[in-house]
């Protein structure tokens, strides 16, 4: 196990597209336990994906128990996730460890519906909410090149305001 | 370099924000810090800058943009201060019947606790004749977000407002 170096903005490389895991062997099981190191050795320590390290595969690591307790899925090793479903909307600051010393609010999914592969290749499925959801998020949008800068909203956007703009007409549904 | 706070002022109309930060940056000013928004229909800046020549300068560049958009400028010296060590851990949502005094006794309850509000927004709307006043602060709350409910509590009845608190703590991935 080791701790790898992780990127930070302005790199470049973390703007690339990350390619799906098609080997489950022994590689890719030690490269998945660095990357869980690393994350623990993070100022954060509870989510990194493989991109942050300039590996450019869709394997996102998240575990919040530093954060809930128990009260989560522990550690999840996330490989070629796909998100299958969500709802809800939640405005949160959010900080990145490839983005020293800045911060800003993002519009997350309260709750969504992961399927992926673990280490060994089988299909996982998690239903996530909360802080565990908007840590997924956050990491899986690593495996598009996004940071949570692509997904700002200004300091006045605020869910409370955003009602007034989902009023519809009223009409056949 | 040398820091300054500059202040715009002006109806609103398209171009303001063009020709002002095309008269810094022709004049060799760097923009910090800045909030530019329409109030009450005029275009607001107030931005930290900083000027490598004197102030006569900067007040020459932005003398052609001043004259073709009828502008008011006030430029205050500033020293550079360290960053400020406290975050928003708290969003505050006000909104009711206008009426004298709202934002008098939200922050006056507020300031008691020591809560240092670093964003205050607020917005007057609504029929003219039953206006909607509406209030986002966001800022530090040394206690935590429990004193700060607790003490906004009973402004609910006697100012007759609805009062939401949120913590909005910023998470580091």
């Amino acid at each position: 196990m080791a701790v790898l170096p992780v990127l930070a903005y302005p790199d470049a490389r973390l703007q690339r597209v990350s390619v799906p895991v098609e080997c489950f062997d022994d590689d890719l099981r030690k490269f998945a336990g660095d990357l869980t190191e690393t994350m623990y050795a993070g100022p954060g320590g509870v989510g990194i994906a493989a991109p942050q390290v300039d590996r450019l595969l869709r394997i996102v690591v998240v575990d919040v128990r530093p954060r809930l307790g128990e009260a989560c899925h522990g550690l999840m090793v996330l490989i070629n996730p796909e998100l299958v479903a969500w709802e809800g909307m939640a405005v949160g600051r959010e900080g990145c460890m490839s983005v020293p010393d800045f911060t800003g609010n993002v519009i997350r999914a309260e709750k969504i519906q992961v399927r992926a592969r673990d280490v060994q290749g089988r299909d996982r499925f998690y239903e996530c909410e909360g802080f565990e959801a908007r840590a997924v998020q956050h990491e899986m949008d690593h495996l598009d090149g996004l940071l949570f800068l692509d997904r700002l909203v200004s300091r006045k956007t605020d869910l409370f305001r955003r009602k007034k703009y989902q009023t519809r007409e009223p009409g056949p549904a | 370099m040398s820091q300054a706070l500059l202040t715009v002022i002006g109806e609103d109309r398209p171009g303001i924000v063009a020709a002002v930060t095309q008269a810094l940056y022709v004049a060799d000013c760097a923009i910090g810090d800045a909030s530019m928004m329409r109030l009450g229909g005029y275009f607001t800046i107030m931005q930290v800058i900083e000027y490598s020549r004197d102030f006569g300068t900067v007040e020459a560049a932005l003398d052609p943009a001043v004259r073709r958009l009828g502008l008011r400028v006030h430029l205050d010296p500033i020293s550079s201060l360290p960053q400020q060590e406290d975050v928003a851990n708290v969003r505050i949502t006000v909104y009711g019947a206008d009426h004298p005094g709202i934002v008098a006794s939200v922050t006056g309850a507020l300031a008691g606790l020591g809560f240092n509000i670093i964003d205050l927004e607020s917005e007057r709307s609504g029929n003219p004749e039953r206006p909607l006043y509406v209030m986002v602060i966001q800022g530090s709350a040394p206690g935590g977000v429990e004193n700060v409910r607790k003490i906004l509590e009973p402004l609910k009845e006697q100012e007759g407002i609805e009062i939401s608190v949120h913590a909005t703590d910023t998470v580091l991935f």
